[in-house]
């Protein structure tokens, strides 16, 4: 028996939220008196992979499975698991894993909880918590099967930060030809760009802004802050921001520790995206705009002559932490 | 061009959310049901735009649901769409609503499965992939855009990571993401149609995987601490030694 947790790697690097994942895979293995074993896929130093915290990590690098196309990591998660006697398969709740957990769970005939937010209870039935409705509800959800499959919502749960040291070795599946053709489009982004689903402090700004020239404020802001930056549909729609930026019930949903809403009246669809976050604080003209119900920390006040004055407050923190 | 579309229904947006004492049902007398909104937004009318572009071509719609998933699905159907399927179960996972779609879907011959990013209920975002798996198709998560190229479509997806274009020929599925198509508002001609649209009803032995154990609700939330304009530095101070998130 064992737990088996998908590790993805973007730019030779473990993603943060793979992290979280193995690091819940191995806190999931203790409660279940075994071990967690990491399915690693990419190009990555095997120093680095020992250490994600879990007790073995099988490392394959196979061009065919480049693109991360989901059908082709199903079958080598599923050979990775038959393997291994997994009776647990953890991924992390992302666009990865979405595409191949779901596959994964159908292939196996496993029950399979999506976005979870909690460790399990393993004391008799197994079940998970994740939320429901948009964020209005939580629900406890029993796996019913021998295997079981569950992905992690990003920023749940944390990292224990502990270093592990683990064995690597290498794992080559079978894997066909895929039936996508993928041509990745790499973004020219710089080093200190934190991505939004990942972040545990995100700035966000609507229409309040005025115009696409005045997100360098925000993105003063974010930066200072070590932060994401978002932002709401109508700003999407119209083009100032890329689709990727916006949280809410079509778009990205987001669990950061902090949620900065800056010109955003917070609609429902809105909400339903960011009621998540652990702190959540509103900027706003109008002192009437419905988010200030749902936030923590409120400011009313003219965007233009506060944010470079909370920016400034930031540098001045974190040069007296230094 | 053969499409199928898969259709939820999902309390509205605004519904406020309760459940009964069992903590096992939702309160619905006083909700309002509608068709997810990805599912129609970026789904069903992309679905449309490509019918409208390809002469010949037919929209399909699917639910799994029981009789109160109906009027749902006269609701699809007054936006767009030649007929529909609904699959006669309760379900109460993902993978029942999958297998479901999937059993009735594997000797169709459709070129191309769309179905909306995630619901608004379940927020699981895996039934696309799973209808895939069941069916042996590929599969492309979260799409922003789609196009049709050749014998098959030409995807894009945006993503904090990098964009990729994906290619793939027919038949496969497709989840679609924002970006995908604009907003329709049915008319009136629509609603007429839709009511005598045929609307197939299909018997189902798929079963699910999971059960829910009990709901619950988000604790209260305290009331929000309302900083002046001019002391707006305070606002860190407070984030940094009350919240502790900074």
């Amino acid at each position: 028996m064992s737990v088996l947790v998908f590790i993805e790697i973007a730019k030779g690097k473990v993603k943060k939220a793979s992290l979280e994942a193995a690091s819940y895979a191995t806190k999931v293995a203790s409660q279940l008196g075994t071990q967690a074993v990491g399915l690693a896929v990419g190009q990555i130093d095997a120093a680095e992979l020992a250490q994600v915290g879990v007790s073995k990590v099988l490392h394959v690098i196979d061009s065919k499975l480049e693109g991360y196309d989901p059908q082709l990591l199903a079958k080598a998660v599923v050979e990775a698991a038959n393997a291994n006697g997994s009776k647990v398969i953890i991924f992390s709740h992302d666009t990865t894993g979405k595409g191949v957990a779901p596959r994964v769970a159908a292939r196996l005939k496993a029950g399979l909880v999506a976005g979870a937010i909690d460790y399990p209870s393993t004391d008799g039935k197994f079940t998970i918590k994740k939320a429901v409705f948009s964020g209005k509800a939580f629900a406890n959800v029993t796996i019913n099967t021998d295997v079981k499959v569950i992905t992690l919502t990003p920023n749940s749960v944390g990292l224990t930060g502990e270093v592990g040291s683990a064995a690597v070795e290498a794992f080559a599946p079978a894997v066909d030809a895929s039936k996508l053709n993928i041509e990745n489009v790499v973004k020219a982004v710089s080093a200190d760009e934190i991505p939004l689903p990942e972040a545990e402090l995100v700035v966000s700004a609507g229409r309040g802004m005025k115009g696409p020239e005045n997100w360098g404020m925000i993105e003063d802001l974010a930066h200072a802050l070590g932060a994401a930056t978002a932002c709401s549909r109508p700003v999407a729609d119209i083009g100032w921001r890329p689709h990727h930026e916006h949280v809410g019930q079509t778009g990205v949903t987001v669990r950061p520790n902090l949620y900065i809403a800056i010109g955003i009246s917070g609609a429902i669809q809105h909400l339903a995206g960011v009621n998540g976050s652990k702190v959540m604080v509103v900027i706003n003209k109008d002192p009437e705009a419905p988010f200030f119900k749902a936030a923590d920390y409120g400011i009313v006040g003219d965007a233009f002559e506060i944010i470079p004055r909370l920016t400034e407050a930031v540098k001045k923190l974190k040069a007296n932490q230094n | 061009m053969k499409i199928l579309v898969c259709i939820s229904k999902v309390p509205d947006t605004t519904t406020k959310i309760s459940f009964d004492e069992s903590k096992t049902k939702l309160n619905t007398p006083n909700v309002q049901w509608i068709v997810n909104p990805s599912d129609e937004w970026y789904a069903l009318v992309r679905a449309l735009e490509l019918q409208e572009a390809n002469a010949g071509s037919t929209v399909t719609l699917i639910t799994v649901g029981g009789a109160d998933a109906e009027p749902v699905i006269r609701k699809a159907l007054a936006i767009g769409g030649d007929s529909a399927v609904r699959v006669d179960v309760e379900p109460t996972d993902s993978f029942q609503v999958a297998d479901a779609i999937a059993s009735y879907a594997k000797d169709q011959g459709f070129d191309l499965i769309l179905t909306g990013k995630e619901t608004i209920d379940g927020n699981s975002s895996v039934t696309g992939a799973m209808v895939a798996e069941l069916l042996d198709l590929p599969y492309i998560t979260l799409a922003n855009k789609l196009e049709i190229e050749g014998n098959g479509v030409k995807v894009e997806r945006e993503s904090e990571y990098g964009d990729q274009i994906i290619k793939a020929s027919f038949p496969l599925v497709v989840s679609a993401a924002k970006g995908m198509a604009d907003a329709r508002i049915p008319n009136m001609r629509g609603i007429m149609a839709a009511r005598s649209k045929p609307v197939t009803v299909v018997a189902s032995t798929s079963a699910a995987l999971t059960s829910v154990e009990s709901y619950s609700l988000p604790p209260e939330k305290g009331a929000v601490k309302m900083i002046a304009a001019e002391n707006a530095e305070e606002l860190i101070t407070l984030l940094h030694t009350e919240a502790k998130v900074i």
